[in-house]
């Protein structure tokens, strides 16, 4: 069955400098290599095309079910010159969970 | 044996009556405020120049301290905090006053200075790290430059017998890793205890973001009374595992979830977090959910610190000039697609000198830009937002003039406000660059 990523994992970003980091975590260790192998730097540049401007770094914690996505070039040239009204880039973390993985059909009972 | 600490307040915005709970009932050894965020220095330098009547410290240093210090003082809890901002001495020695004003002249206060290096980073040279290029190209635009400092100065502070520590930038784990060097006389070689304290320090040192705050995503992450979140906890053992909760009765959520998330949160390589202190490895980290609101976190893992301290600098870069209006019912789009062309030409007509325009249609795509989808019906209301980044004030004033023209001058229904508020901000850029430890020297005075 293929869903949104929103059902089987959440997400946070951080500022530092031009720099944001969106950590998506997954909601059960299960599905977390699905998200791991289907949500590489390509699709993320995809997602973010226009909107992240700089090179993408992916750090993938297998222990802890997390993959952190670090965007260069998110903030508009950093929090205090960037014109977005999101200056911070505090909802940048959500526009991934509309991305679509796959997963087994019996996986569904660990979805939200 | 071990200890309790408390996060205070995550920004210098944050709730005051959460820190209030935490310092009546949380059973606290140490309280610790976090205030500052990467312009907070340079804003505050800026401010200084213009407003003589500004103190330089946390605006808030006194209502936060009126509300914790009765309980503080009562329960022995110790004070940690980096309300000092550019004045670490004047922030000492007003809640000085108010100890005295309590009858509490027994407590006695700390200042820890020396993280203000301005005129040492305009000498220094150096590399800026976000361009490569030498920090001298900055030339006379440099407002400030601060050293991140650790919590060596701060364990002086409280060896030296205070109760209450105030500094001005530190990095924001060390204000908690702090607390625990002074109470279990940790090592500054103990690499491995050092990066779970600022493993800890971390996950404390945002506030709420460890309990539900910055987190519900209703259907699929919600959290009880969201409206009532409560301050986290930390009761920390020797060997550097802690057990996070918070106060009975408030609201929020504190689990995995939660944790991990702050774990993360403005965290880029998750197994070398750098800060002055150590260099903390979260990869190795286990994390058990051991009651409700509950969770351990233990087996942090790290490597020594590294020879130089961050140093973020302040520069001036000129002036952001900003407004909003709006539409609805049918056609508001449209409108405020005709309305982007007219401000662009009259933006021509008044000859605007800005080094970048940007207008969006609140509503569509204000905030992910070109990476939102296409919407699938058109929005019943919009507002059009126009920003300018311009070096010159007058400049970025233009941005507001011509936002007043589409007032009567403008399209059908247009909305607009009366200005009620400055439509022009300064903008301070943030570089940073590293600098040897060796040529920075806190200083701690007391009060």
């Amino acid at each position: 069955m293929q869903v949104l990523l929103r059902r089987l994992a959440h997400s946070r970003s951080g500022d530092k400098g031009n720099t944001s980091n969106i950590a998506v975590i997954a909601y059960h260790a299960e599905l977390y290599p699905f998200i791991r192998d289907q949500l590489g730097v390509e699709r993320m540049k995809a997602r973010y095309d226009g909107l992240v401007t700089g090179p993408i770094r992916r750090y993938a914690v297998d222990r802890l079910g997390v993959l952190n996505f670090v965007c260069e070039g998110a903030l508009g040239g950093g929090v205090s010159r960037n014109l977005c009204l999101d200056n911070y880039g505090k909802t940048l973390a959500s526009a991934v969970l509309d991305l679509q993985i796959k997963i087994p059909d019996d996986l569904a009972s660990h979805l939200r | 044996m071990s200890i309790r600490i408390g996060s205070g307040s995550g920004w210098w915005g944050d709730r005051i009556s959460p820190a209030e709970q935490s310092a009546r009932d949380g059973r606290l050894d140490f309280l610790c405020f976090e205030t500052m965020a990467e312009a907070t220095i340079s804003t505050a330098q800026v401010r200084a120049r213009a407003d003589a009547a500004f103190p330089g410290y946390d605006t808030y240093l006194e209502d936060r301290m009126a509300a914790v210090l009765p309980h503080c003082v009562k329960n022995g809890t110790k004070i940690i905090s980096n309300q000092g901002w550019i004045n670490p001495v004047g922030a000492a020695q007003k809640v000085r006053h108010m100890l005295d004003a309590m009858g509490c002249s027994h407590w006695k206060v700390a200042a820890v200075t020396g993280a203000q290096i301005t005129d040492a980073v305009r000498n220094a040279g150096g590399t800026i790290l976000e361009t490569g290029s030498d920090l001298s190209t900055l030339g006379e635009s440099i407002i400030s430059a601060e050293a991140y400092l650790g919590s060596d100065a701060i364990v002086e502070a409280l060896r030296g017998g205070a109760d209450i520590v105030i500094t001005g930038r530190v990095a924001d784990p060390s204000l908690f890793l702090a607390a625990m060097v002074y109470a279990f006389n940790w090592s500054m070689d103990d690499v491995t205890r050092l990066a779970r304290g600022s493993a800890i320090g971390h996950l404390l040192e945002c506030g709420a973001q460890l309990t539900g705050g910055y987190f519900a995503d209703p259907g699929v992450k919600d959290i009880p009374e969201p409206w009532n979140l409560g301050f986290p906890i930390a009761e920390v053992e020797e060997d550097g595992t802690a057990v996070f909760s918070k106060i009975n009765g408030t609201g929020g959520l504190l689990n995995r979830e939660t944790v991990l998330e702050q774990m993360f949160y403005e965290v880029h390589d998750p197994a070398n977090y750098i800060t002055p202190d150590v260099v903390v490895d979260f990869t190795s980290a286990e994390i058990e959910e051991i009651g409700p609101d509950t969770v351990r976190v233990s087996g942090v893992s790290g490597k020594p610190a590294t020879d130089s301290y961050k140093v973020s600098i302040g520069a001036k870069e000129g002036f952001i000039g900003e407004d909003m209006f709006f539409y609805a019912g049918p056609g508001a789009r449209q409108k405020a697609e005709l309305a982007k062309i007219i401000l662009r030409e009259r933006f021509k007509i008044v000859g605007l000198k800005a080094e970048d325009v940007r207008m969006d249609i609140l509503g569509v795509d204000a905030i992910h830009g070109a990476a939102s989808p296409a919407p699938l019906c058109e929005p019943y209301e919009v507002a059009v937002r126009v920003a300018a980044r311009c070096l010159e004030r007058s400049e970025a004033l233009k941005v507001g003039r011509e936002v007043d023209g589409m007032a009567v001058s403008g399209i059908s229904s247009t909305g607009k406000r009366v200005p009620f508020q400055e439509r022009v901000r300064e903008v301070i850029g943030i570089w940073s660059t590293l600098l040897d430890k060796h040529s920075v020297t806190a200083d701690v005075q007391y009060f």
